[in-house]
């Protein structure tokens, strides 16, 4: 092990190309269908069936995707699909981060009675069965209105974000050292104030880590909007996946489109929290 | 007396001003300032719970949407008609299935990589950054994906494997093929878990065994194992609770079909509940789910207890 840890020693030993080999495989799997759903994107109706690799690519696909043509041939409104997203998605994380943060600073600084309890039904929300909590919401929805509202979506999606939030923020609240707040309470300051000017701050990377993975996964969230929004609005998920489901002609290369499209910002935020995403994916659990 | 006494000296010398841990705030005041904070998170818990009970008392009723006019407790006639059905063990196999292979298959792979990558190859280095990529992407997204390259006709798989129309999506392949996709989405998952942990092994004892003249393997297995071995089991455990609720992409690329091949508990339940709008039993169904997921919870985190208690020991 000690050996390996130094690079230009074992550059070229049968091991070392054989693991890369096995890298190499693992990620032509992985890899490849992100390729082609980019090129399925780039075709013509025309080619889109009778072509593999050698086309002439378009950008037509995108344009007519968010314009009305596009949902004049699929019956797919994605342009509101995606508006519905965007603020059922950052409403969910707003709400979750000012309910969630006060939560997860208590859990993570004190240990007070009922604590566990609380953080531990919070987590379990995360690893329920979701049509438990959908099939009574489907029936309350209905009766008061929340039904395919953007409300009723922010709503249920905290079951997605605020475990996340708030799991995750306590780790980041736990491994703070007390000393800071502290100093600050020494210096006259209020535990309100200790809490909101030292603390706070200090975990900002944190709270921005928590934020952006609550908002990725309430983005991909699929089952919640599939059940709980109608026409209105549904959301990206819901829309791709619309884009296979009636009869009627296909067109693989606007779904193509739209996939690309509902991808990319989880894509993108993933990539730009790189760094915090361990800690964040499991919950706080393991830190690196 | 003592402290008291401390304490009024130490206001002496301050006049004016609260002394060290300001007690400006009274005691009690301070001992409910984290109930304060966490507040709303109850209120909102409270509010999530009340779904989850509504719920349960389904299990008792015989609600469906034909007779909501009428709904009257029949106790635990939706547990019997249940857990008599075909679909319901058809479905159980089908998710225990899926939820094995995919977690045992996807643990292997995880490790793999993460091992590989651990190496630090100039390889390694760029992958490592798109690892994530297939993870990050819709599960549902991911399915419409994977339905386009299974396709039979016009599908890429077909024409890269030579396969010339071989259904992917048939009723002997259909659950094999939703397991491959559900593979390609969360194996990174365990990887970087998995890569985490192992960056954060202490040296020395790897060092200490190369010195004592220990091969590769032995290390593996004696060494590495039981120190990556927490990391692990919360892989796992992420992963085999995930499965069990599986839905998403597997919804999308068979919504359950061909027949029951994918029909799994969640998929079943949806089914009764939201297709048939038979709401009593598609909550039964729930409710077994929830106390399978309950009961594997409980047990895996004993198991990860433990081995986070060994591999501290292994580390002191």
């Amino acid at each position: 092990m000690a050996s390996e840890l130094m690079p230009g020693q074992r550059r070229l030993t049968p091991t070392a190309v054989g693991a890369d080999v096995l890298l190499v495989l693992w990620f032509v799997f992985s890899l490849f269908p992100l390729l082609w759903l980019v090129l399925l994107s780039l075709k013509t109706s025309a080619q889109q069936t009778s072509t593999y690799f050698a086309f002439s690519p378009t950008l037509e696909n995108f344009a007519t995707v968010l314009s009305d043509e596009g949902t004049r041939l699929t019956s797919v409104n994605f342009l509101s699909a995606l508006l519905s997203s965007v603020l059922s998605c950052g409403g969910a994380v707003l709400v979750s981060l000012v309910i969630g943060i006060p939560a997860a600073y208590a859990a993570g600084r004190w240990r007070f009675r009922g604590s566990d309890d609380l953080m531990f039904t919070i987590l379990s929300f995360r690893f329920a069965p979701e049509l438990m909590v959908i099939v009574p919401l489907f029936v309350i929805y209905n009766q008061i209105g929340l039904f395919d509202t953007k409300l009723g979506l922010i709503w249920v999606l905290q079951l997605v974000t605020m475990p996340l939030v708030i799991w995750i923020l306590r780790s980041y609240f736990e491994d703070l050292p007390e000393d800071l707040e502290q100093a600050a309470l020494l210096d006259g300051y209020t535990r309100r104030r200790a809490f909101v000017m030292v603390a706070l701050p200090l975990v900002r990377p944190g709270i921005a880590a928590a934020a952006l993975l609550a908002f990725i996964f309430a983005w991909n969230s699929y089952i919640f909007p599939l059940i709980l929004t109608g026409g209105t609005n549904g959301t990206i998920t819901v829309a791709v996946a619309r884009y296979l489901g009636g009869g009627g002609q296909a067109y693989y290369n606007l779904t193509a489109a739209a996939a690309l499209i509902g991808a990319l910002p989880p894509l993108v935020l993933a990539l730009t929290i790189q760094r915090y995403l361990v800690r964040g994916l499991s919950f706080g659990a393991v830190k690196s | 007396m003592a402290t008291t006494t401390t304490e009024r000296t130490t206001r002496q010398d301050q006049p004016g001003r609260p002394p060290g841990d300001l007690p400006a705030v009274p005691a009690w005041r301070r001992r409910l300032w984290p109930y304060f904070l966490a507040v709303p998170a109850l209120l909102v818990t409270v509010f999530i719970l009340y779904p989850f009970v509504l719920s349960a008392w389904y299990t008792l009723l015989d609600y469906a949407a034909r007779n909501t006019g009428n709904v009257s407790v029949v106790g635990l006639q939706n547990f019997q008609q249940v857990l008599t059905s075909a679909t319901f063990w058809g479905a159980v196999r089908t998710t225990a299935i899926y939820a094995v292979v995919t977690t045992a298959v996807e643990t292997v792979l995880g490790v793999g990589i993460a091992l590989l990558l651990y190496r630090a190859s100039r390889i390694g280095s760029i992958f490592e950054k798109v690892l994530i990529l297939p993870l990050m992407i819709a599960p549902a997204i991911a399915g419409v994906l994977w339905r386009l390259m299974f396709n039979s006709q016009f599908g890429v798989l077909n024409y890269l494997l030579g396969l010339g129309s071989f259904d992917w999506l048939g009723s002997s392949t259909a659950l094999f093929s939703v397991i491959l996709v559900d593979v390609w989405i969360f194996t990174p998952f365990v990887a970087i878990l998995v890569l985490a942990g192992v960056r954060s092994l202490p040296r020395e004892p790897f060092e200490a065994s190369a010195v004592d003249g220990a091969g590769w393997f032995y290390m593996f297995r004696r060494l590495m194992l039981p120190m990556m071995w927490p990391y692990i089991l919360v892989a796992v455990i992420f992963r085999f609770m995930d499965c069990l609720k599986i839905f998403d992409h597997v919804y999308v690329l068979t919504a359950g079909g061909p027949g029951t091949t994918t029909t799994t508990l969640q998929i079943a339940a949806f089914q009764n509940s939201i297709v048939f709008s038979n709401y009593s039993l598609g909550a039964t169904y729930m409710f077994l789910l929830w106390a399978l997921v309950f009961i594997t919870a409980r047990y895996l985190v004993s198991v990860l207890g433990k081995a986070q208690r060994r591999a501290a020991g292994a580390e002191d």
